[in-house]
């Protein structure tokens, strides 16, 4: 009974629980990667006792991989012999973390994952609770295989309607980040449903948890259903049988209705995530750089819009186009069905899994007085580079229209010409 | 002697400690250079005991450790805001360092005021102008990972249940 956090938690706990209690959970998987596993190998040495459950832990290389400095191949080092010592399974280091926690089965609906990392949100896209936190409480799981929680107040986000053509799910979210704010969803859990979320396939829900990280919320929550079962059995190995549920007789702090038919492409602007606009506002300004990749636009699907505007065409020369797929999964078919061959012939740079240029470790850094148009989820001074550059975020449809012109462009015209 | 020292809203874990000086987790060393660059007196004069009152959203920014235990390496004995930043919240209760919510003191309290905490109660108490105000108790799990130093030193003693028992 309840909201879908209050589901989940109960489940967990084996008995009802409401927003406001605190409970101490069993946690499913504990995620880390390369920038935050150094941290809780040293709190989990302090602690002094043994690992619970050497399966519960899964560990990334990812955002700064393959080494681009001694510093960071210091902590790979680290990291490996940690792995080799305690004789660790599920260790990956070909892709982004949360897109290979996904394809690789650790999240299931009512799964409770918690990761080192505040993108770990993602995984409520299938009606799991993914939340993230400091290094120091993984070292603590992986000793006790439980976690705090408080439950969290919902908000519920409804999203009827459907879109118009040329916009997508991150349109979609922009546009929900600049409303709500910042701060908008603090400590909440943020539920995403509606006719529109049931209608849309796993890659595109993925976003909206992936990005409730940018409005503060403590998870982003999507009910499981059909479409969550159909992509675990279909797309990933996990085991089921799995359990399709939702809320039950919710009580929420808000509900935010949201018709989507009216959006129309949405850019946030630089410096802050929920400096949203209409793509017509700031149409036309220069980018030095396109970049698509990272946990919330580097899917296969996404690769796909880009190379079907692509095909045939070339980016603009003055404009470094950067492409990073999410994951060895999502490269590998898009190699085989000729996309990449796609990007490289328009002039695109494809580079290996992973991160990449999202931390401005490399991949892409932007230099002094730069501008890059992105698929990523946040802009943060300086978050690609230099504190004197400007990160804008826009759908990778926004993107690929951008590349051929090296202005930003809006998609919808030229979705028009690739699709007659 | 409980000196109350005032911070803005939003402030982030870079104002708390710039990203230059985590080099070092060692609360001491970090203690040095907390709020350098928003409020250098700080370091230099901070007692033991003394009270952090900060605006709305405190702790926003990075997901790191060291803003937190900076502040504690200070012998802050605990921070007053009306709301904190979701991960440093966390990262504050993880590593045993008292926070508590109370927008009223927090408007009512100027800097150097002298203020009475009870964190068993959630009693605010301003000796300079004779006002009370209540902050909601922290749980008990709270007070007991503050007492054992962290949730670190926390399990070295205790099992993870004792927590909620
Ligand atoms: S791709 Fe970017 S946002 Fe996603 S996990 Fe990596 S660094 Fe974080």
């Amino acid at each position: 009974m309840g909201t879908l956090i209050e589901e989940i938690f109960s489940r967990k706990a084996g008995r009802p629980v409401q927003a406001g209690e605190i409970l101490l959970l069993d946690v499913d998987y504990i995620m880390s990667h390369d920038n935050t596993t150094p941290l809780a190998i040293k709190a989990f040495r302090e602690i002094g006792k043994p690992i619970l459950d050497k399966n519960r832990i899964v560990l990334h290389l990812d955002h700064a991989y393959p080494a681009p400095n001694v510093l960071a191949a210091e902590n790979h080092k680290k990291i490996i012999e940690f792995v080799g010592e305690q004789e660790l399974a599920h260790f990956f280091k070909q892709g982004v973390c949360h897109q290979v926690m996904i394809e690789e089965g650790f999240i299931t609906p009512g799964a409770i994952v918690i990761g080192a990392d505040s993108h770990s949100n993602t995984y409520g896209a299938l009606g799991a609770f993914g939340a993230g936190l400091g290094s120091t409480e993984i070292g603590v799981a992986w000793v006790t295989g439980k976690c705090w929680f408080k439950v969290p107040e919902t908000i519920r986000i409804k999203l009827t309607g459907k879109t118009q053509y040329g916009v997508y799910a991150k349109d979609v979210m922009l546009y929900i980040a600049g409303m709500m704010g910042m701060d908008g969803g603090t400590y909440r859990s943020v539920e995403f449903g509606g006719e529109y979320i049931e209608r849309l396939p796993m890659h595109e829900r993925i976003v909206f948890p992936n990005m409730s990280t940018e409005i503060g919320a403590k998870c982003g929550l999507i009910a499981a259903d059909e479409v969550t079962i159909n992509f675990l059995e279909t797309a990933t190995p996990a085991k089921g049988p799995f359990e399709a549920f939702g809320p039950v007789n919710p009580r929420y702090e808000r509900v935010v209705e949201i018709d989507v038919s009216t959006i129309t492409p949405q850019i946030a602007c630089h410096p802050d995530v929920d400096n949203v606009k209409p793509l017509e506002q700031v149409e036309g300004l220069s980018v030095q750089e396109v970049y698509i990749g990272t946990c919330t636009n580097a899917r296969y699907e996404d690769i796909e819009i880009v190379a079907n505007m692509l095909k045939g065409k070339k980016v603009n020369p003055l404009t470094r186009v950067i492409v990073t797929p999410a994951s060895a999964q999502i490269y590998k078919k898009a190699m085989n069905n000729g996309l990449i061959e796609i990007l490289m012939d328009a002039g695109c740079t494809v580079t290996g899994t992973g991160c990449g240029a999202c931390i401005g470790r490399h991949g892409g850094i932007l230099a002094a007085g730069e501008r890059a148009l992105t698929t990523m989820n946040r802009n943060f001074i300086g978050r690609m580079g230099s504190p004197l550059s400007e990160v804008y975020l826009a759908s990778p449809a926004t993107a690929a229209a951008t590349a051929l012109t090296g202005r930003i462009t809006d998609p919808r015209g030229l979705l028009e010409i690739t699709n007659k | 002697m409980s000196k109350a020292w005032t911070f803005g809203e939003n402030l982030n874990t870079d104002e708390i400690i710039p990203g230059r000086f985590n080099i070092t987790i060692d609360p001491l060393e970090l203690a040095k250079n907390v709020f350098c660059e928003i409020k250098p007196e700080y370091a230099k004069n901070v007692q033991p005991g003394d009270v952090i009152v900060g605006g709305q959203n405190f702790g926003c920014g990075s997901s790191r450790e060291h803003a937190p235990i900076a502040i504690k390496g200070s012998q802050a004995k605990c921070i007053i805001a009306p709301s904190y930043a979701r991960i440093f919240f966390r990262n504050a209760i993880n590593i045993g360092l008292p926070i508590l919510e109370c927008p009223e003191a927090v408007a009512d309290i100027t800097e150097g005021d002298d203020v009475d905490v009870n964190l068993a109660t959630g009693e605010i108490f301003n000796r300079t102008n004779r006002h009370q105000y209540q902050a909601r108790a922290l749980p008990d799990f709270v007070l007991k990972i503050a007492e054992a130093g962290g949730i670190v030193n926390f399990l070295k003693t205790h099992d993870i249940q004792d927590l909620l028992a």
